[in-house]
């Protein structure tokens, strides 16, 4: 009989222990841990408390909620806004297909939007820049999120057409930003008003977007059999990777421009977006060298016996196992270039944290207030840092449960 | 078997920096036979089969297979190697794709077989080798001797004439040997040429029509399972015999 108990116990895993036991063995482990836990938690609590208090009847929050618009936008001018306001709900209902399609962390994603532009929508207070047209933007925006759930739940659209929608509202959101010559209802807006949490995106996704296939092409490049290419890879990634950013957009913003006959000038922004662009491809490179380096030559071997030429190997074989690889490495890269358009600053583009300086700038009454915008500029940059690792999380454990390696 | 070797070596030379891997092998294959290449670890056994399909490049002598000789033309390559399957020691699974994965993107790609065909055919070769129901795992989730029947099956999928084996049950588990060495013992009797390095003596005695004894990059001795094992000429291989069979 007692045998029999054993064996019934043992039939099932441990239980996780109580809260009771929990707070035992973590916080009064032991003599010195019991003294820590006494003297740390009164000190955690004082400290919250503190902050909590600072927080909501300390700080003055004047010279952050009184310029939401510049902060999203920038200078963009005032009667063009529904242009960004177009892209934005665009992305929005992306966001809702996308959703409805993949769900996972989409979701969460899409309800946190969702539930932030809500709030806003029916924030009870008085705000020049939160009148009666805003609030019914918002709250159709929050309608298009859910019409955009029910076509990715319920319709069998193709997964390519979602991602190539990711790909082409943006390029048309930038067109229209940009607007047209020609055009009386929807006129030019040079750049050098664009500004803000919009010029930040700007930078940081097309950086991603243009850097890392360029940063592929450098690994491949830095490893071919052909001493032009290999060279020429190899002094290009040492030589961006041997230089701060700052002088990179310096090059990119002045010395470009004196080479370049005034008439063919680029663009400020572009010229910018090529600094980051060419920085962060060449650590990029280096990341996905790496990842190819970890592949087995065995896997090649084994596409070289099946007949697969060099291209299909690469393809299908090497570079996506190489990628996984690296995949941590390269959202902490993407995560940097993020944080890193704030350098952009210098050569005079209003980025987010432009922004927040300008207005500290602007008024000898909001120097007193700087530490409120810095903190705030921090817990926006830091939302959207945590955000990219977060899905950087979920794809790496996707990936590890699919495969089990 | 016709009179014409499908593989056809002479005078095969192959260097490893100074080392000398390779000195002089002439050898032939016929359609339909099925070879057992054993010796001693460093023999130059595995490098002889990875030459009949370019995995190493041989630096003298002549290797021809179906009519094509290897040379540097990659389009000579890549044709031997549609003819030529390979089932690697290693397994040599493509971790990121599933075993229907696997099976089914060189046929795709480079056979240019419509996808539902492929997986048809997948399938099929699944069935054969005793594992269909696992279509749908990742590598990583099989056990060692699942691999290495699946890669057995995916270079099957190419519908290879020849079929090269490197040692495909070094790295098993003993109790995996067996259906491995089965699914061989299928595709054997089937009618297919394969060329199987191996110290399985068990499977050289049922299915081999010749055996080849390697030591230091030479062929020391060939002849049929029955001869090699009941009357072996060399000393050097009644020696190595009696070390493998002992246990």
């Amino acid at each position: 009989m007692a045998i029999k108990e054993i064996e019934q116990d043992l039939l099932r895993p441990p239980q996780p222990p109580g809260p009771m036991r929990w707070i035992r063995e973590n916080l009064f482990s032991g003599f010195i841990n019991s003294i820590l836990t006494v003297l740390l938690f009164p000190a955690i609590i004082y400290l919250l408390y503190q902050i909590s208090k600072w927080v909501l009847f300390g700080a003055n929050w004047q010279a952050v909620s009184q310029f939401p618009m510049l902060f999203a936008v920038g200078q963009y001018p005032r009667d063009q806004i529904w242009r960004v306001g177009f892209i934005f709900s665009g992305l929005m209902f992306m966001l809702g297909i996308s959703w409805g399609r993949w769900g996972g962390l989409l979701k969460s994603i899409a309800l946190a939007a969702g539930s932030f532009l809500l709030l806003i929508a029916v924030l009870p207070v008085q705000h020049p820049q939160l009148d009666m047209t805003m609030r019914i933007y918002l709250g159709s925006t929050i309608l298009l999120i859910l019409v955009g759930y029910l076509i990715g739940n319920n319709t069998r659209l193709k997964n390519a057409i979602i991602i190539a929608g990711w790909f082409v509202i943006p390029i048309i959101g930038i067109v229209l930003l940009a607007g047209f010559e020609a055009s009386e209802r929807i006129p030019p807006v040079q750049t050098t008003l664009w500004g803000g949490l919009l010029v930040t995106f700007l930078l940081a996704a097309g950086g991603i977007i243009l850097s890392f296939p360029l940063g592929v092409a450098l690994a491949f490049g830095r490893r071919s059999d052909l001493p032009v290419v290999s060279g020429f890879s190899t002094v290009f990634i040492e030589v961006i990777r041997g230089v701060p950013l700052v002088t990179i957009l310096f090059m990119f913003s002045i010395i470009l421009a004196l080479f370049l006959p005034v008439e063919s000038r680029i663009d400020r922004l572009v010229r910018a977006l090529m600094a980051v662009t060419v920085f962060s491809a060449a650590y990029s490179a280096e990341n996905v060298r790496g990842g190819l380096q970890s592949v087995p030559l065995g896997q090649i071997e084994a596409a070289k016996a099946l007949g697969m030429g060099k291209l299909h190997t690469t393809v299908f074989i090497v570079l996506p196992q190489a990628l996984r690889a690296v995949l941590p490495a390269i959202v902490g890269q993407f995560i940097s270039l993020f944080k890193d358009t704030t350098l952009v600053v210098i050569i005079g583009i209003n980025d987010f944290l432009g922004i927040g300086r300008s207005i500290i700038n602007s008024d000898p009454e909001f120097v007193q207030m700087r530490t409120e915008v810095y903190i705030f500029m921090a817990v926006v940059y830091w939302i959207f840092s945590y955000l990219m690792s977060l899905a950087s999380r979920r794809i790496e454990s996707a990936m590890g449960i699919e495969s089990n390696l | 078997m016709s009179d014409k070797p499908i593989i056809h070596c002479t005078g095969v030379h192959k260097w490893f920096g100074d080392f000398h891997a390779l000195r002089g092998i002439d050898l032939d294959v016929y359609e339909g036979e099925v070879i057992v290449i054993f010796g001693p670890s460093g023999s130059g056994k595995s490098t002889f089969i990875r030459t009949i399909n370019r995995l190493e490049e041989h630096q003298q002598g002549e290797i021809i297979v179906d009519g094509i000789e290897l040379s540097h033309d990659v389009r000579n390559i890549e044709l031997i190697r549609m003819e030529t399957g390979m089932v690697f020691q290693q397994f040599n699974l493509f971790p990121h794709l599933s075993v229907m994965q696997n099976i089914t993107l060189a046929p795709i790609w480079v056979r240019n077989l419509p996808k539902e065909e492929a997986e048809e055919k997948a399938i099929e070769l699944l069935e054969l080798v005793g594992i269909p129901e696992q279509a749908h795992k990742f590598p990583g989730n099989l056990s060692g001797g699942q691999q290495q029947r699946v890669a057995i099956a995916r270079a099957l999928a190419m519908e290879p004439k020849i079929m090269l084996f490197d040692e495909p049950t070094s790295a098993l588990d003993p109790e995996m040997i067996k259906e491995v060495l089965d699914a061989m013992i299928d595709l054997a009797k089937s009618g297919m040429t394969m060329i199987v390095v191996t110290h399985e003596m068990g499977f050289a005695r049922e299915v081999a029509d010749r055996m080849y004894f390697f030591d230091e990059g030479v062929i020391v001795e060939t002849g049929t399972p029955d001869e090699i094992y009941k009357n072996p000429q060399e000393d050097r291989t009644k020696l190595f015999l009696s070390q493998i069979l002992q246990h």
